[in-house]
């Protein structure tokens, strides 16, 4: 067989930090003692702590040891739908940790923290420009939570104009935190069916848009890679209403520079910092999940607001309108710091470069493949493509066994069994920074597996084959939770 | 998944269009849901019983069932109280899957009319029923 | 452009395999008047030597150390982080992987949430954690809503000692339901006013922040006691996590769930955020709690392995009946606690924990010497209020000036606490930096 992407190596066992140790290890340097012990009431004092004691090389071999299982983007393509797993360059996680930002205080004067409330207020200005909005706020600490806090705008511009209404429009779409968000805010979600083409249709939006309707949650481009065509119409409608077109950014890797979605009827979004701006994934946060508003929406904002006034910044609590704060604080900052530094690095010029290379590399896959899996919509897409496992189905394999054997050709398997319209979905997102003789490989990856699925299908039933442990039992670990050891 | 050739389906108990069966059992009428549902779902993880002494109408959701990805509700075929659980699905939410007929039963309730397990399918209907949505 | 790898050459071979011969081509399918011809405006691009001079220029334009010293706490903690830390954390497997759905590619993850789930249980007294939420003050308003579900009842009572900020996000999330919020009252002594608390029957929780935003520590066993006895559930808060490595934790002292800000264990201030959201409970409740689950299983050959699980709760799969909205969450910031609490062990912990207790108590003393009062007498950890000697609010902004943050004035959120200040103190400071400080403040 030609030597394929993935292989493997030498991995360790390593238990867990528990089962290690020896009492009275030290792992840390303790400050010195430079003060004599106070008295303390024992009634207060606990009685020793249950947690394991390990030496510094203890500490630095288990996680080592532990990071190595992992896979990351920088350890090789990670084409995960709706995800935008591009690469996270280094100098950004090198700037967010100069001791000037990793130690500010946030409740200081704000004489005293001008660094910091300058670049949040650049950065909601230039994330303004990127999405055509007149205001943002930055204190969302991830895509849902961007989600709330627009659903929350929504429902306090409602209740100032006499009632609050009770219901919003979610297509089939939609990623599961819509509907999610909407519930927080107590916002009946009312579905709407995509037509044949994977989009929205006017008459379906028209059919339930009416004044009980708060408005539209749109993702756009969709989670089927496809831009909403009919979005100003749509939006048309919902206004007509009095109601207000919520746009889910995270598919905003697709469009910068091309679209500007304050111009074709949107009145708010937000976006997702760790998706589109580049900043890391962390195996599952933190994000950061701005939200950009019309003009008429600003009033709502969270508090406080980054104000500039004769090149001086602080932070302004004078909002009576505003829903109020999400954050205890003003958001993930140093996640913001990333983004900054990104923005700064790319450029309007190679940001729209981004989004063009993002779209031509997944036509690129869409095109080699579509032979080989089925292409429920065989259009152009955007950034991301959606296939299906229904080639397969004679041969008795499913898109999961497709997704675990990619593993064994060394690639993260795309994001499988999402958006639900597509039985058996396989969504690939290859972004822009991957090379087009990395997408090559991963094409002859899914080339080959297509193959084996039809002449070998035991070795797609057991893949994947190369990994520490293969198949884990979801069933066990739901029927009997272990969640703490 | 099986095939509709493939199903359990008992003789002795009535089927309700969201798949949950009714049976008499004595006064009272004992529910679960037809091996249909439960090779549906795959690998039962979990069942959110209701209280006993809670009411419920026909057609109400009374509970919910669990694989490790998706979660049904479960209607109930006839309005009644509840008058028992059954305890084993804590440990063994498996018995769902396993014998959704015998030890895999839900909930058992008194009835309100017991007449109205009659109103229900019998077990050609179903298979028809199921057929037609095939 | 160094992200960007593509060659003209490949771009051109790509479009002719899509068969088209512009990238432009490629957006057509959006309508005409959807896409825009205004190019973006945004600052050139930079280098990467520019970039570091500019964020170099921003990052020296705020006070911190070694020019300033500050002695504010108030839910942001400045603790000394291990190199060690620091460097396993950059790891890129830890950083630059996604959440881990795909088990077999992220066993490092899954192993290192699953002990950071057992380190924070043992740590608070509970059964279970969460793999972590946003941050403290969410949490807080989770929490809530959770026993809002669990209980059907639709009021909650908060401690008004809970930090101010907290609060405010606990309203703003309970705005759109039918959940009332009622505020217990605080006492002379600085705590809650537990008297108030007797025969209110028809509330979900009553919250309470230990140690409070005045630093205070609370009586939670009784107050723990009256709730119960009232059928609500009792949730501790806490912005400091560090009080329970010389303090009793909540869960022994009859909390049913725990929640709380776990930036003080290993993860740096930076401007309040990215921290993390804790949140603990009773096995029973685990159903209703949010935010994910890492669980422990075998694969098909036997050997353990760890799983997402219980994602039946979640709003991938039960949508607008999840018990929240949460996907990404705090995960690398729960690495770093975790990472934290390994290098530290219970027996560095307890240690630190009571180093900083003892350095706090110095300055106390020092103060009261001094002149100062501090109003409150129950028992402290880290922060306390003190009353400054008159004079001082003119001070402050000198001392700032000149290196010192002497706390954060109150009276803007307590106006009865006029002249007084939150004070916090930790290890970083040095006796000698405490003896200057009692010095610059009094004289």
């Amino acid at each position: 067989m030609k030597p394929t992407l993935g292989t493997s190596g030498l991995i360790f066992n390593e238990p867990l930090l528990w089962e290690k140790g020896k009492k009275s290890r030290y792992g840390a340097s303790l400050p010195r003692r430079d003060v004599d012990e106070a008295p303390i009431a024992q009634e207060y004092m606990n009685d020793g702590l249950d947690l394991p004691d390990l030496s510094e090389v203890d500490v630095v071999r288990h996680y080592t040891r532990l990071s190595q299982w992992n896979f990351g983007v920088d350890t090789g393509m990670y084409p995960l739908g709706s995800c935008t797993m591009k690469y996270n360059p280094k100098i950004n996680e090198a700037v967010a940790a100069l001791p000037g930002f990793s130690g500010a205080h946030p409740l200081l004067p704000s004489g005293l923290s001008q660094g910091m409330l300058r670049m949040m207020y650049e950065l909601e200005h230039h994330l303004a420009e990127i999405t055509g909005m007149s205001a943002v706020t930055l204190q969302p600490s991830a895509g849902a939570q961007g989600e709330l806090t627009g659903m929350l705008i929504m429902h306090a511009y409602h209740t100032s104009k006499g009632n609050p209404r009770s219901k919003i429009i979610v297509p089939d779409t939609a990623h599961g935190t819509n509907p999610a968000s909407a519930a927080l805010c107590k916002y009946q979600p009312v579905p709407v069916t995509s037509n044949s083409n994977g989009i929205l249709e006017p008459s379906a939006i028209a059919d339930v848009m009416d004044e009980e309707t708060a408005g539209i949650m749109v993702t756009n481009p969709n989670t089927l890679g496809l831009f909403e065509t009919n979005i100003r119409e749509i939006a048309s409608i919902v206004h007509k209403k009095g109601g207000i077109v919520y746009c889910d950014g995270a598919n905003m890797n697709a469009v910068m520079g091309i679209v500007r979605m304050g111009d074709i009827g949107v009145d708010l979004m937000h976006l997702n910092l760790h998706k589109t701006f580049s900043t890391p994934h962390g195996g599952g946060g933190p994000g950061s999940g701005p939200v950009a508003v019309q003009d008429f929406l600003a009033p709502f904002l969270p508090v406080p607001r980054v104000i500039e006034k004769d090149g001086i910044y602080s932070l302004s609590d004078d909002s009576p309108q505003s829903i109020g704060k999400v954050h205890a604080f003003y958001g993930n900052v140093g996640v913001m710091l990333k983004a900054y530094a990104y923005i700064l690095t790319m450029g309007g010029s190679y940001l729209k470069k981004a989004s063009q290379l993002a779209v031509l590399n997944a036509n690129y896959v869409k095109e080699r493949l579509k032979k080989i899996y089925h292409l429920p919509y065989d259009h152009p897409c955007m950034h991301e493509c959606v296939f299906s496992d229904k080639n397969f189905v004679d041969n008795k394999v499913t898109t999961l066994d497709i997704a675990k054997r990619l593993i064994d050709y060394g690639f993260h398997p795309p994001t499988v069994y999402f958006p639900l319209v597509v039985h058996g979905s396989i969504m690939i997102e290859p972004t822009e920074t991957e090379s087009r003789d990395d997408i090559d490989q991963f094409i002859a990856a899914m080339t080959s597996i297509a193959k084996e699925a039809q002449s070998d299908p035991a070795s797609l039933h057991d893949a994947p084959q190369i990994t520490k442990v293969m198949r884990l039992d979801e069933t066990l670990a739901a029927r009997k939770p272990c969640l703490t050891g | 998944m099986k095939e509709i050739d493939e199903l359990i389906l008992d003789d002795d108990v009535r089927y309700a269009e969201d798949h949950e069966w009714a049976r008499y059992d004595g006064d009272l009428v004992r529910i679960g849901i037809s091996d249909y549902a439960q090779d549906q779902l795959g690998d039962i993880v979990y069942v959110d019983l209701p209280e006993i002494g809670e009411e419920f109408a026909k057609g109400e959701e009374f509970g919910t069932v669990e694989s490790v990805k998706a979660v049904s509700e479960l209607y109930m075929p006839v309005g009644g109280k509840i008058v028992t659980v059954n305890d084993d699905l804590d440990d063994a939410p498996e018995l769902v899957n396993t014998e959704p007929y015998d030890g895999g039963w839900i909930i058992e309730i008194k009835p309100i009319d017991p007449g109205d397990i009659d109103d229900l399918m019998d077990k050609d209907a179903y298979i028809e029923m199921l057929k037609e949505g095939a | 452009m160094r992200y960007l790898p593509h060659t003209d050459a490949d771009i051109a071979d790509m479009l002719s395999t899509i068969g088209i011969t512009a990238i432009d081509n490629l957006f057509e399918t959006i309508p005409a008047d959807c896409r825009t011809s205004q190019e973006l405006s945004l600052p050139d691009p930079m280098t990467e030597w520019e970039l570091k001079d500019l964020m170099t220029e921003l990052s020296q334009a705020n006070a911190t150390l070694p020019e300033t010293s500050v002695y504010v706490g108030a839910g942001s903690y400045d603790h000394f982080i291990p190199a060690s830390a620091s460097y396993l954390l950059s790891r890129s497997e830890f950083v630059t992987s996604y959440t881990p759905y795909q088990p077999e590619l992220s066993q490092g993850t899954l192993q290192a949430i699953y002990e950071y789930q057992t380190l924070i249980a043992r740590l608070l007294g509970m059964d279970v954690s969460n793999a972590s939420l946003y941050d403290g003050a969410s949490a807080l308003a989770e929490a809530l809503l959770m026993a809002v579900r669990i209980t059907k009842k639709n009021a909650v009572l908060l401690s008004s000692t809970i930090h101010p900020l907290y609060r405010r996000v606990v309203e703003t999330y309970l705005a759109p339901t039918d959940c009332t919020i009622e505020l217990l009252p605080m006492t002379q002594t600085g705590e809650t006013d537990a008297t108030t608390l007797s025969g209110k029957n028809d509330y979900a929780a009553v919250a309470v922040q230990s140690p409070n935003f005045f630093g205070c520590i609370e009586n939670l066993a009784s107050l723990a006691e009256t709730t119960h006895e009232n059928g609500s559930l009792f949730v501790a808060s806490f912005t400091e996590p560090l009080t329970f490595g010389l303090y009793k934790n909540p869960g022994s002292l009859g909390a049913d769930i725990v929640c709380g800000e776990g930036q003080s264990l290993g993860i740096p201030r930076s401007f309040g955020g990215p921290g993390l959201g804790i949140l603990t409970c009773r096995a029973k409740n685990v159903r209703h709690m949010p935010g994910r689950l890492v669980g422990k299983t075998v694969d098909r050959e036997g050997r353990r392995g760890f799983v997402l699980t219980l994602a039946t709760r979640e709003q991938h799969i039960r949508r607008e009946k999840a018990t929240s909205n949460i996907c990404t969450n705090n995960s690398l910031c729960a690495l770093a606690s975790s990472i934290y609490l390994a290098s530290l062990g219970g027996t560095g912990l307890a240690e630190l924990a009571r180093l900083n207790y003892d350095k706090t108590e110095y300055l106390k003393t020092k103060l009261k010497k001094a002149g100062c009062t501090i109003p409150f007498s129950a028992p402290t950890f880290n922060e306390f209020v003190v009353a400054m000697p008159d004079g001082f609010r003119e001070k402050y902004s000198g001392l700032a000036a000149r290196g010192i943050v002497a706390g954060i004035p109150l009276e803007r959120l307590h106006p009865a606490l006029d002249n007084h200040y939150l004070i916090c103190v930790t290890e970083t400071k040095t006796k000698g930096d405490l003896d200057k400080l009692v010095t610059e403040v009094t004289t």
